[in-house]
C-alpha cells in the first residue's frame, strides 16, 4: 500500500502512425505547463479539492487559534465536564463541539492539531521520498553501466521489502517520533518513483538535445539535472500529489498500529485506534477523526488526479472529456 | 525458459540474502533488551546473562548471522523466544489465515476492480464512468483501517444491535472445522481489503483499456463487423489485461506474506497479526522469519508475473 | 446504378476547443469493379470520410446521404452497419503492425472474420479458408504460417494478410487506407499488385485513401481531390495528370518527383491548411492559392464541369475552359518571373 496506483505508463513503444487525426485544430506552440495550469483551473473538481486541502492547511496553522476559541487545549482532560458519570466521552454538544474523548479531551482541538502531524509528515516524507527516487532514478537511468545495475538492484530489494511490517519493526526499534516516522517512510518509499524516473530518463538519455549538451561538454550532473530534469519533471509533480495522501495514510496507519507519535501528542491514526475500544458506544469519537482522515486523503487524491488529468489529457475520455 | 528461470531464482535468492542482512543488522545490532524482559523485573545480571547465552544473544553478531543462514538454508528458521516453538511451525499454522484472507479478497477486488474499469472506459464521459471512478478513488482514499471499523461499526455492531447478529466482530474459524462459520468470519474483512484494493484496479483498467480502445487494432475489429461487446472483451481486455496481471501478482505476493492492517482489526491470527504481535515482543527469530517469508512471497510472485507476462503476450521472450 | 453514392457528407466532432468540420459537403460514386483514389494532405477528411460511412468514427455530428448496395449507411442500424462491415466492404489500414492484434495468430484473426458473419462454416473449414486466402494473397507456406503472430511477419507480409482478411468474404468494396504508407517502395508496388490482381478477380470495387500520387497513378481510374474537408477536383487519372484543373492539383503534381525531370526542383506548396473549427468563409485553399482574387475570399467555389467534360470537375473560379485556364497560367508565369 504504499504506492500510488501506476500512472498508467506503458514500456512498450507503441507504433504511433502518422494518420489522421479527428481533431487538427491548428495548435500555435504554448508551454506544456501553461496548458497544463489552464486544463487544471478548467477542472471543478480539482479546484474544489484544493480548496479543501487549503482549508484543512489552515486549520493545521490555526490550532492554537481553535484552541483558544473553544477554551480547550490539546491534552487537557476535563475529567468533569468532559466525561459522563460512568466516565464515558461526552457526545457533542455547545461546550465540546465534537465531543470529547475517552480522557475527557475535545475531540475538535485535537483534530486541529493532529492535522499538524498529518501533513507534516505527509509532505516532509514525500520531499525525502521523491528526492531519493529522482536522485537514485536519473543517476541509474543517465549514467547506465554498473551504477545502474546495483541501482536497479537494489530498487529491486526495497520493493521486494514488506514495508509496514519492516516499517512497523523499525519504528518500534527506534522508537515512536515525527523524525523516525518520515525516516522510515522515506527509506522504504522511494524506489517506485526511482524506477520510474529511471525508465524516463532512459528513453531521454539518446536525445538530441542530451546529445548536444554531451558534445558540448557538459558534466554528467549539468546533463542530469539541467538537461533531462525538466523533463521528467511533470511525471515526478504527478506522482508526488499522488504520493501525499499515500504517505498520510502509512503515518495514521502506523499510529492505529499504536507507533505512532508518543501519548499525548494529537494525531488521527491515534485518536482512531483509541476510539476503537469506543464505537459501540461513542459514534463521534471514531467518526470525526476519521471524517478529517478521510477528507485529507480524498482531497489529496481528486487533487493528484487531475493534475494527472492536466499533464497527460489522454487519460480522458476518447471522444469528450468530463472534467474539460 | 530454463535459463530465465535459473537466472532469476538466483536474482531473488540474492534479494532475499540481501534483505536477511539488512533486517539482521538492524534488530540485532541496536539495542535490545529482550533478555531482560524474558529474564523478570527482579532478574540479576547472571540470570541475564544465563538467558543470553540461552537465546545465543552473547555470541558475536556475525556468528549469530551465519547460524542463522546456515540453519534458514536447511529450512530451519529457529524458535521463538518465548515458547521456543519453531518459527516454521509458527509461519504454517498463521499462513492458512493470511492466504484465506487474500485470496478470497483478490477474487472479489479482481471482479469489482476489473469489471467497473472496462466499464467506465468503455462509457467514458458517461455518469456510470463519473460514478465508477469517483466510487473507486473514495475508497483508494479510504484508510484500511478506518473502513475495517467502519464495516464492524455498522454490519457487525449495528446489524446485531437490530436483531440480525450475522457477522461476528472478528476472530477466525478453520475451513476444515466450519466451512459456514469459516465464510461468516472471513466477509468483512474480504470486503474491506477487497474495496480498498479494488480502486486501484478500477483505475488501473480504465486506463488501460482507455489505451488499448484507441489502438488500431481495436479499428480493425470493428472493420470487421464484430459485435461490440466482443470487441471490447476479446480484443479489448485481452490486451488491457497484462499490466492488470502484473499488478495483481504484486499485489497477492505482498498480502500472502501478511496483511497487518486487516488482521489487526479483525482479531485473526495470520501472518501479519502475528508478526505485529511478535514485533510487540521482540521476538526477533519470528519478526525476521516472517519478514524473510514475506519478501520470499514477493520475489516468486515477481518471477511468475514475468512468467504470466510472456503468457499473456507472444511478442515478450523471457531471458 | 453505382454500388457507393455518396451525397454532401458532412461530419463534424466537438471538441473542448470548438466544433471541428472535418468533412464539409463531399459526394462520391463508385462504381462496380472500379477503384477510386481520394488523395490530400493528412487532415484533409479522406480518412474520417470514409470511416464515417461504415459507422468507424464515434461522437461525430454527421449528414448527409450515403447509399450502398440499397443501403443507406449514415442511418443505417448498428447491427446493420455490423453486418455489412467486413462482409460487403473489407477494410485494410496504414500500419498493418498496429493493425492486427499482437496475441492473436493471423489465422485466428482471418477465422474470426469469417465466422463473425457466417456461424455455418466450421471452424476447420474457417481455418482452410484461411489458408488459401494467405496463399492467395502470396505468403509462402501459408499452411504452417497461419499459426504465425503478426510480429513474425514482415511489414509488406503483414499488409497481405491484412488484405486476405479484408477479403475473406468477397467483399463488393474494399476500403484500403492509406495501405503503403508504411512500407517500402518495391513492397508499395507488390502490395497494389495483389490488391489489382484480387479487384480484376472478384471484380471488387476499391476506395484507395492516399496522399501519394505516385501510388494513385498506379492503380486509380478515378480521383477526387481533397483539401480542408472538401472534394476540390474529381477526375479520371488521366485528365488529373494531365489536365489538372484546381491550383491545389498543381501545386501537388509540382511537388511531386517524377523520372525524367531530375533537374526541376521540387515546389512544395506554401503555407499550412486551414483551421478546420472556424474555417474561412471563401475558398479553403485561397490562402494558399497563387492564383486567388478577391472574389476566392467571399464565396467558396462549387464544383463545377471544367474543359467541357462532365466526369471532370473542380471547385475552383478560374476559368473552366482551357483556354481560359491556360491563359491564368501563363499570367501566374509571367508574374513570378517563371518560378511556377
Amino acid at each position: 500500500m504504499t504506492d500510488p496506483p501506476p500512472t498508467e505508463v506503458h514500456d512498450e513503444p507503441s507504433a504511433a502512425p502518422e494518420h489522421e487525426s479527428r481533431r487538427e485544430p491548428a495548435i500555435t506552440a504554448r508551454s506544456p505547463w501553461v496548458l497544463a495550469g489552464r486544463r487544471l483551473l478548467r477542472d471543478r473538481v480539482a479546484i474544489v479539492c484544493l480548496v479543501v486541502i487549503v482549508l484543512i492547511v489552515l486549520l493545521a496553522v490555526f490550532a492554537p487559534l481553535v484552541a483558544s476559541i473553544t477554551g480547550h487545549g490539546p491534552n487537557q482532560q476535563y475529567r468533569d465536564t468532559g466525561l459522563s458519570p460512568d466516565g464515558l466521552p461526552r457526545a457533542p454538544s455547545g461546550e465540546f463541539w465534537l465531543g470529547t474523548d475517552s480522557l475527557g479531551r475535545d475531540i475538535l482541538v485535537r483534530i486541529a492539531y493532529g492535522a499538524r502531524i498529518s501533513l507534516l509528515v505527509g509532505v516532509v516524507a514525500t520531499a525525502l521520498t521523491v528526492t531519493i527516487g529522482v536522485v537514485v532514478g536519473l543517476a541509474a537511468g543517465y549514467l547506465g553501466g554498473v551504477v545502474d545495475t546495483i541501482l536497479a538492484r537494489v530498487i529491486d530489494v526495497v520493493l521486494s521489502v514488506p514495508f509496514l511490517l519492516v516499517a512497523i519493526a523499525l519504528v518500534s526499534i527506534f522508537g515512536a517520533g515525527l523524525l523516525n516516522t518520515v525516516l522510515v517512510i522515506g527509506a522504504f518509499s522511494w524506489a517506485s518513483m526511482a524506477r520510474i524516473v529511471r525508465g524516463q530518463v532512459l528513453s531521454l538519455r539518446e536525445r538530441e538535445f542530451v546529445e548536444a549538451a554531451r558534445s558540448m561538454g557538459a558534466s554528467s550532473a549539468r546533463i542530469m539535472f539541467v538537461d533531462i530534469l525538466p523533463n521528467v519533471l511533470a511525471q515526478v509533480i504527478v506522482y508526488t500529489t499522488l504520493l501525499i495522501p499515500v504517505v498520510i495514510v502509512v503515518q495514521a496507519t502506523l499510529s492505529f498500529l499504536g507507533l505512532g507519535l508518543p501519548a499525548p501528542t494529537a494525531d488521527w491514526g491515534g485518536m482512531i485506534s483509541e476510539a476503537q475500544n469506543y464505537y459501540t458506544t461513542s459514534w463521534w469519537f471514531v467518526l470525526f477523526p476519521g471524517l478529517a482522515l478521510l477528507a485529507t486523503t480524498l482531497a489529496f487524491n481528486l487533487f493528484g488526479d487531475g493534475v494527472r488529468d492536466a499533464f497527460d489529457p489522454r487519460a480522458e475520455g476518447l471522444t469528450r472529456g468530463w472534467k474539460g | 525458459m530454463l535459463w530465465f528461470l535459473l537466472r532469476r531464482t538466483f536474482l531473488g535468492a540474492l534479494v532475499l540474502w540481501l534483505i536477511t542482512m539488512g533486517v539482521f543488522a538492524l534488530f540485532f545490532v541496536t539495542p535490545n533488551n529482550v533478555a531482560r524482559s524474558l529474564a523478570g523485573r527482579q532478574a540479576t545480571p547472571e540470570t541475564i546473562q544465563l538467558v543470553e547465552a540461552r537465546l545465543g544473544l552473547d555470541q558475536p553478531i556475525w556468528k549469530q548471522y551465519l547460524d542463522f543462514v546456515r540453519n534458514a538454508l536447511h529450512g530451519d528458521l529457529g524458535y521463538d523466544y518465548y515458547h521456543q516453538q519453531p518459527v516454521t511451525e509458527i509461519i504454517v499454522a498463521a499462513l492458512p489465515i493470511t492466504v484465506s484472507l487474500a485470496v478470497g479478497a483478490a477474487v472479489l477486488w479482481m471482479l469489482l476492480g476489473v469489471t467497473n474499469g472496462v466499464i467506465s472506459a468503455v462509457r467514458s464521459g458517461s455518469f456510470a464512468d463519473r460514478a465508477l471512478t469517483t466510487f473507486a478513488l473514495f475508497f483508494y482514499s479510504m484508510p484500511t483501517f478506518l473502513l475495517g471499523l467502519l464495516l464492524l461499526y455498522f454490519l457487525y455492531f449495528q446489524l446485531t444491535l437490530s436483531g440480525y447478529p450475522f457477522f461476528p466482530p472478528g476472530g477466525y474459524v478453520p475451513f476444515t472445522d466450519d466451512p459456514y462459520e469459516w465464510t461468516r468470519h472471513m466477509v468483512l474483512p474480504w470486503v474491506t481489503l477487497a474495496l480498498v484494493l479494488a480502486a486501484t484496479y478500477t483505475r488501473l483498467t480504465r486506463g488501460s483499456m482507455l489505451d488499448v480502445l484507441g489502438e488500431d487494432y481495436i479499428r480493425t475489429a470493428r472493420s470487421k463487423g464484430l459485435r461490440e461487446s466482443r470487441v471490447v472483451v476479446v480484443h479489448g481486455l485481452r490486451s488491457a489485461l497484462t499490466p492488470v496481471v502484473t499488478q495483481f501478482g504484486i499485489d497477492l505476493g505482498q498480502l500472502v506474506g501478511g496483511v497487518v492492517v486487516t488482521e489487526t482489526v479483525f482479531s485473526m491470527p495470520g501472518l501479519g497479526k502475528t508478526a505485529i504481535d511478535a514485533i510487540n515482543r521482540q521476538d526477533l527469530p519470528v519478526i525476521l522469519g516472517i519478514v524473510l517469508f514475506a519478501s520470499a512471497a514477493v520475489v516468486v510472485a515477481n518471477i511468475l508475473v514475468d512468467l504470466a507476462y510472456a503468457m499473456l503476450d507472444p511478442r515478450v521472450r523471457l531471458h | 446504378m453505382s454500388l457507393l453514392e455518396v451525397r454532401n457528407l458532412a461530419v463534424a466532432f466537438p471538441t473542448p476547443d470548438g466544433v471541428v468540420r472535418a468533412v464539409r459537403g463531399v459526394s462520391l460514386s463508385l462504381n462496380q469493379g472500379r477503384t477510386l483514389a481520394v488523395v490530400g494532405e493528412s487532415g484533409s477528411g479522406k480518412s474520417v470520410a470514409t470511416q464515417t460511412l461504415t459507422g468507424l468514427t464515434r461522437g461525430a455530428k454527421v449528414e448527409g446521404e450515403a447509399w450502398f448496395e440499397d443501403t443507406e449507411l449514415l442511418t443505417a442500424s448498428d447491427r446493420t452497419l455490423r453486418q455489412i462491415r467486413g462482409a460487403r466492404i473489407g477494410m485494410i489500414f496504414q500500419d498493418p503492425l498496429s493493425s492486427l492484434h499482437p496475441y492473436y495468430t493471423v489465422g485466428w484473426q482471418i477465422v474470426e472474420m469469417i465466422r463473425a458473419h457466417d456461424r455455418t462454416t466450421s471452424r476447420t473449414a474457417a481455418r482452410e479458408r484461411a489458408a488459401e486466402l494467405l496463399g492467395r494473397v502470396g505468403i509462402p507456406h501459408a499452411q504452417e504460417r497461419i499459426r504465425d503472430f503478426p510480429h513474425q511477419f514482415s511489414g509488406g507480409m503483414r499488409q497481405r494478410v491484412m488484405i486476405a482478411m479484408a477479403m475473406a468474404l468477397d467483399p463488393a468494396l474494399l476500403v484500403a487506407d492509406e495501405p503503403t504508407t508504411a512500407l517500402d517502395v518495391t513492397v508499395q508496388a507488390q502490395v497494389l499488385s495483389v490488391m489489382r490482381d484480387l479487384q480484376d478477380e472478384f471484380g471488387t470495387a476499391i476506395i484507395l485513401i492516399t496522399h501519394d500520387l505516385g501510388v494513385v497513378a498506379q492503380i486509380a481510374d478515378e480521383v477526387a481531390v481533397m483539401y480542408a474537408g472538401s472534394v476540390m477536383e474529381m477526375a479520371s487519372r488521366r485528365q488529373l495528370f494531365y489536365e489538372p484543373h484546381h491550383p491545389y492539383t498543381e501545386g501537388l503534381l509540382a511537388s511531386l518527383p517524377t523520372a525524367g525531370n531530375g533537374r526541376k526542383r521540387l515546389v512544395p506548396i506554401a503555407g499550412n491548411p486551414p483551421s478546420l473549427i472556424a474555417p474561412p468563409p471563401g475558398c479553403p485553399f485561397a490562402p494558399r492559392c497563387p492564383h486567388a482574387f478577391a472574389h476566392c475570399w467571399e464565396e467558396a467555389p462549387p464544383l463545377r464541369a471544367v474543359y467541357g467534360d462532365t466526369a471532370h470537375q473542380s471547385a475552383c473560379w478560374l476559368p473552366t475552359d482551357v483556354a481560359g485556364r491556360q491563359a491564368a497560367r501563363d499570367r501566374l508565369r509571367t508574374a513570378t518571373g517563371g518560378v511556377q
